[in-house]
């Protein structure tokens, strides 16, 4: 399948650093994945491994001090050509077109995400005055009509409330209207059911799978719910601290994981089978403090199959295991090719 | 909404009807009246006051009747519109205060119209560049103004003016002009006056406000609806000053009630020092000679400002702020 059809972004060993001067956050660390159109692509992985930054890094959006210090983000245009996002500046009316028109972005918090002192109305008609070039009355006309897409009743009343007046679910609709109202052929979803109770967050992710399906557009859905992930993906994307660990169909991820990691995160979930009362399995250890980070393979103080000389010696690189699925695992690459890794980070920054 | 407004409005009521019954007790606080301190003043420049004249001196004045009756009298008279005498100046309290009070709002109209000018712009930048070398340079500069008395720097710039401009800084008007009717020119003469003591006036409070801009700002900056305004393609300076700005002034609006008794009575000293025809001076010296009327007169009317512009800044900011209008339905 995805052999056929070339990736609408593509992502290659995106360095996500934040200047501090208690020391560098290396937030996304050589992450590499592709996002192929009209599909879902699920990134999963603990609170704090980059993933929010990854987004804010493909939008160009990183706060200070963070900083894109290498890697590439390609975008293939509608038109067939190839925008290397990382070139453009982050102000430029080229990039911030892409931010309105080709990717849209949905947060966790949708109460935060509204101005507090402005209108839901004014934020969409805000974007498809800058973008789409119309008067302010059709701008008002399409906001309408994007939020009945999205399932809000009653929107002509609705444009003119604030974001505090909306229940949960509706404000999340509300975003994901904002983020669609100049049709991105990428809707970036951050975390978008995480704030919301457990039926709200069932009728989100049906509305995301419907407007994907209606408009054809590709999704990349964060996350760190694995059930979020095997209802919604067509592809995933592990990550752990700053990389991408292991990637592949969602079928392949859940039936035959290959990293300890992603082996460690099934374990964790509850399933049916699982026998009531006794203790999940957690991931041992914690996750080390972004400061100091290990060198080697970020994962190896807590991985179970741990190979000492060789793991806290050189990176892992991803490699594919089948013909859809990667690993960045020494337990997979021949010995030829573990000099090929990727050299030992330089220090701890 | 609108019962919110009626009863921010009785309240105001009640909060005036405080502020006279407090001005006149603490003007009647110290020791003795002001025939006391008449008789003082007189016996320290040698002429004697005899009894019977003190005396016919308290009947005059109504300062021999309990102070309540006083205080009732003196409610009565404000309620008729009448402020009484100025009785150190031997004038009506209004003729005395005259211009005055016109020219305070004037010259304090005029200092926070320079502070806000100069604080929020920096203080914008500030935030927006934080620990960028600008932004050390506007913290260093406003620290320096805000350390400087604000009688310092009115006796500097009076030197400097006089030293190498020859120009006499102070006052807020020409010699010839200080007694002329008002006219076009005499307002020429006053705007071309205005500048420097509103500088003087303004730039210690620039400072705080450049830091309390500063710290909002860099709260509001954090917040996620300014990066989902990025993400919709907004340009950097329409997301700064459409989102953050706004909602980071909404603390200003709230202090504006309050700003000006503070720049009154902070000003006291810098108006004394430039020879300003301000009610700061005037107060002061009423106090001090416990000229009842006349210091009744100004604390009042300084405080009725404070409420009002209190009760102004309320609705400002129900109109600009959503989540308070909604709040108070
Ligand atoms: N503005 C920032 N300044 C400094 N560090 C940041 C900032 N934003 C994120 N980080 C750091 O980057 C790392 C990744 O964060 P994030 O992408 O938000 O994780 P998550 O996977 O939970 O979304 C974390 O260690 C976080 O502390
Ligand atoms: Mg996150």
């Amino acid at each position: 399948m995805q052999s056929e059809q070339k990736p609408l972004l593509s992502v290659r060993n995106l360095k996500t650093y934040f200047f501090q001067d208690e020391g560098t956050v290396k937030a996304v660390d050589g992450a590499t994945f592709d996002v192929y159109p009209g599909k879902t692509l699920g990134i999963v992985g603990e609170s704090g491994c980059g993933k929010s930054v990854t987004a804010q890094s493909i939008l160009r959006i990183v706060d200070q001090p963070g900083r894109i210090v290498d890697g590439e983000i390609v975008l293939r245009g509608a038109d067939g050509n190839d925008v290397e996002l990382t070139r453009l500046h982050p102000d430029s009316r080229e990039m911030r077109d892409i931010r309105g028109t080709e990717i849209g972005l949905v947060f966790q918090e949708p109460m935060t995400s509204f101005s507090p002192v402005h209108t839901v109305g004014n934020q969409i008609v805000e974007a498809i005055r800058l973008h789409c070039g119309v008067n302010e009355r059709e701008a008002r006309i399409k906001a309408v009509e994007t939020l009945r897409q999205v399932g809000i009743p009653k929107p002509e009343r609705r444009i003119d409330e604030y974001a505090f007046e909306l229940s949960g679910g509706l404000r999340q609709r509300a975003m994901i209207a904002v983020a669609l109202s100049c049709n991105p052929r990428l809707l970036i979803a951050d975390e978008p059911t995480t704030a919301l109770d457990v039926t709200t967050q069932a009728q989100i992710l049906d509305l995301l799978r419907q407007l994907q399906e209606q408009r054809g557009m590709a999704i990349m859905l964060i996350t760190h719910n694995l059930g979020v992930i095997a209802e919604m993906a067509d592809d995933v994307v592990v990550m752990y601290l700053g990389r991408v660990v292991e990637q592949g169909p969602v079928d392949a991820i859940f039936h035959s994981p290959q990293h300890p990691y992603t082996r460690a995160l099934l374990r964790s979930i509850p399933s049916i089978e699982s026998t009531p009362r006794v203790e999940l399995p957690t991931i041992s250890g914690s996750i080390p403090h972004p400061y100091n980070r290990p060198s080697g393979c970020p994962f190896y103080p807590r991985c179970p199959e741990f190979i000492p000389g060789t793991c806290d010696q050189a990176e892992p690189a991803l490699r594919a295991v089948s013909e859809q699925q990667s690993v960045s695992c020494f337990l997979y690459q021949s010995q030829v090719s573990q000099g090929q890794g990727t050299k030992p980070s330089e220090g701890m920054a | 909404m609108i019962a919110y407004i009626i009863r921010r409005l009785i309240l105001a009521i009640l909060t005036i009807w405080a502020i006279t019954v407090l001005s006149f007790v603490i003007i009647q606080l110290p020791p003795g009246d002001y025939v006391t301190s008449y008789i003082a003043s007189m016996s320290a420049s040698g002429i004697g006051v005899t009894e019977a004249e003190a005396q016919a001196l308290r009947i005059q004045y109504g300062l021999d009747q309990p102070i309540y009756v006083q205080y009732l009298k003196w409610m009565g008279m404000i309620a008729q519109g009448r402020f009484g005498m100025a009785i150190e100046w031997g004038r009506p309290v209004m003729d005395v205060i005259g211009d005055r009070l016109t020219l305070t709002i004037v010259i304090s109209v005029a200092a926070i119209v320079f502070t806000w000018a100069l604080a929020l712009p920096i203080g914008i930048y500030s935030a927006v560049r934080r620990y960028s070398i600008g932004d050390y340079i506007a913290t260093l500069i406003g620290f320096i103004g805000l350390a400087i008395p604000g009688f310092m720097l009115a006796l500097i710039v009076m030197y400097v003016g006089f030293k190498y401009f020859n120009a006499s800084i102070g006052g807020l008007f020409s010699a010839e002009m200080a007694d002329a009717p008002w006219n076009w020119a005499k307002f020429v003469d006053l705007l071309k006056h205005l500048p420097v003591v509103a500088i003087v006036l303004g730039i210690g409070g620039t400072a705080q406000m450049i830091r309390i801009m500063r710290s909002n700002l860099l709260d509001e900056l954090r917040k996620p609806y300014v990066m989902t305004a990025r993400a919709r393609g907004l340009s950097e300076a329409r997301v700064i000053m459409k989102y953050p700005v706004r909602v980071a002034l909404n603390p200003f609006i709230s202090t504006l009630g309050y700003l000006f008794p503070y720049v009154v009575s902070g000003s006291i000293i810098v108006s004394m020092v430039l020879s300003l025809p301000t009610v700061g001076p005037l107060l002061l010296k009423a106090l001090i000679a416990q000229d009842l009327f006349l210091a009744g007169t100004i604390v009042l009317m300084l405080g009725v400002m404070t409420v009002v512009g209190t009760f102004i800044s309320d609705l400002l900011l129900m109109w600009i702020d959503p989540r308070i209008r909604f709040e108070k339905q």
